[in-house]
């Protein structure tokens, strides 16, 4: 199969143009992976290019890239599955990480940030004799986060850790989710309320699934920051705007079947935060102009008490 | 053609110039709808959140709705589309689950069998109505406007519980549709990416930035506006454009964000105050001079 790969190149040793697309053409067999190709062009056509793999087996998460501008791991993606004969493939590096040299990033941030959530058992009393016993039915609902191979993809496509980079991201709260289930550690509370945390905690997570789309492995780390935030709402941490936020929707949707949008932006400011609730005027002046003002009294669901019955049969259920 | 039609709250609330657009399109098409005017709220994720079970519970309830009209629901919005087909995925693939849903519904008469499939309006026009049949309905040529496509982040994840698999095409439908009008899409790399709307009132710095930065490189790659299915995206990059580029880029705000349908009545020769252009907070008007 002929094949046409551009490869985004960059060397730091380089003083002029040390960025440039090349491109590399080759006759592959059409089973063969990125990496396949990767490894190719580095052994038979380009001694200089960089790249990071080990296991070829999608199991120790080196080989982590963009293929056509979405995070791979390049040993599990086949290039008949992504382009035709003689089609042009774009192979990257991993996003929202510096780039060492082509397609090597450097990966300390992320274990900085796996480092911040304490990523080790922390029991309060070790057992008086033997090993630690955790029933499996616990330990299933840990599989998803255990599957983890510390690949970086999730880190590489999230939209929240391109505009900040203090968010803790994906791969380190899906681990730290890891601990707050595990049935043998103590530091539940202390754990949620730092996780908690207004700057870089589970509610800076926008919901955009990036994660979840691009993980190899179905950790589905977005999934798991929603279940630390119910968990976290459970144990009473509450002093958030993400908190007022999904609190005020769910008394909105309760009440009247529908989102009442006023009422979301005024309680999502904090009904007392005067500087917020300031600054959604002009915002709010402009709309009522231009006559896209939410109603002031929402519209509501026809019948919407069958939704209020609902929500007090679930509750009760609980 | 009929359908269990499903506007959602952003086109009944913060955006109408989307119902009325949506309204017009589909008459000229003579496409039938019925309102599901009991269904709640997806919870738009949000609901999800806190109370996961209640917003599968809405959802599904909707869903029943559907199926008891033997129609399939059509959706105006990225956000209503993703979390109402999440649901569906999900219970169509955990019958347990399903019963559990069905037995809180049941009192109201409602059982929800599986049967019901979900569709937003641009997947509609692309599978069901056919771009040919669509394209005979236009009058105008838009030629002169070149488009940025925007997804949102609903539209194209999770792709399993989308029909991805079945379909891939459909992460191509809105560029189809900006040129079945004769505009150009531009090759634009953040069209799959996020628009900030759901950390907008959690962390306004980000979502500002994101905005910026979307609307911004979208300008800087030539496009005259953006062209989006999803009211929520339209709010936030229209809405806070102006200060997230002077925030950020120190420019101001000048990329129009247009509701697909708006697009599409354009092509069709509808008249202007039923496309509601005149309700954005980002001036539309060189977009008018272009048509």
């Amino acid at each position: 199969m002929k094949v046409s790969i551009d490869v985004k190149r960059f060397d730091p040793e380089k003083l002029n143009e040390n960025n440039w697309v090349q491109n590399y053409k080759m006759d592959i067999h059409p089973s063969s992976t990125v990496l396949d190709a990767l490894i190719h062009i580095r052994e038979e056509i380009d001694g200089t290019l960089g790249l990071r793999c080990a296991c070829r087996a999608s199991i120790c998460g080196s080989c982590g890239m963009r293929v056509d501008g979405k995070a791979k791991l390049v040993c599990k993606t086949r290039i008949e599955e992504l382009v035709d004969e003689g089609e042009t493939l774009l192979v990257e590096p991993m996003g929202n990480q510096p780039v060492i040299k082509d397609l090597i990033v450097d990966i300390s941030a992320f274990f900085a940030k796996m480092t911040q959530v304490s990523p080790f058992l922390q029991p309060d009393e070790l057992p008086e004799q033997g090993e630690f016993i955790a029933s499996n039915e616990s330990m299933e609902k840990l599989l998803t986060e255990m599957n983890c191979i510390m690949c970086g993809l999730c880190v590489s496509d999230c939209t929240i850790l391109e505009v900040d980079n203090t968010f803790i991201g994906p791969a380190a709260l899906a681990k730290a989710s890891r601990f707050v289930y595990d049935p043998r550690d103590d530091q539940t509370e202390e754990r949620l309320n730092f996780l908690n945390d207004e700057q870089g905690g589970i509610w800076d997570c926008t919901r955009c699934m990036q994660c979840v789309e691009v993980c190899p492995k179905g950790v589905s780390p977005m999934d798991r920051i929603m279940d630390l935030r119910e968990t976290a709402i459970e144990i009473g941490a509450k002093k958030t705007h993400g908190y007022d936020h999904t609190n005020s929707f769910e008394k909105s949707v309760t009440a009247h079947g529908r989102l009442d949008e006023s009422r979301l932006a005024f309680e999502s400011a904090g009904i007392f935060n005067i500087p917020r609730l300031l600054d959604l005027i002009p915002v709010g002046l402009r709309a009522l102009i231009k006559g896209k003002l939410p109603p002031i009294f929402p519209h509501k669901a026809e019948d919407n008490k069958k939704i209020k019955e609902l929500a007090k049969k679930i509750k009760e259920m609980e | 053609m009929k359908y269990a039609f499903y506007p959602g709250c952003v086109a009944r609330g913060g955006t109408p110039e989307l119902l009325s657009s949506s309204m017009a399109v589909l008459k000229e098409l003579d496409i039938e709808i019925e309102e599901l005017t009991k269904a709640g709220c997806t919870g738009a994720g949000v609901l999800q959140e806190k109370n996961p079970l209640l917003g599968d519970t809405i959802n599904v309830r909707t869903l029943a709705m559907a199926e008891e009209k033997n129609l399939n629901i059509m959706t105006l919005c990225s956000t209503c589309q993703g979390v109402l087909s999440q649901a569906n995925h999900k219970v169509k693939n955990d019958p347990e689950y399903l019963a559990k849903i069905n037995d809180l519904i049941k009192e109201e008469g409602y059982e929800y069998k599986g049967t019901t499939d979900v569709k937003h309006l641009l997947w509609i026009l692309v599978e069901d109505y056919g771009l040919d049949n669509l394209k005979s309905h236009f009058v105008k040529e838009l030629s002169d406007l070149k488009f940025a496509p925007f997804y949102g982040c609903y539209m194209v994840r999770p792709s399993e519980a989308l029909g991805f698999d079945e379909r891939p095409e459909r992460q191509n439908y809105l560029e189809q549709v900006i040129e079945s009008v004769g505009a150009t899409a531009i090759d634009f790399p953040g069209k799959f990416s996020c628009c900030g709307f759901p950390v907008l009132f959690i962390n306004q710095k980000n979502s500002l930035k994101m905005v910026s930065n979307q609307t911004g490189s979208a300008k800087d790659l030539g496009a005259d506006a953006m062209v989006t299915p999803c009211p929520l995206c339209h709010l936030n990059l229209d809405g806070y454009q102006g200060k997230a580029r002077s925030n950020n880029r120190g420019d101001k705000a000048d990329l129009p964000i247009i509701h697909m349908p708006q697009m599409i009545a354009l092509a069709m020769g509808i008249e202007t105050k039923d496309i509601g252009l005149g309700r954005h907070i980002v001036n539309t008007k060189e977009i008018l001079n272009k048509v």
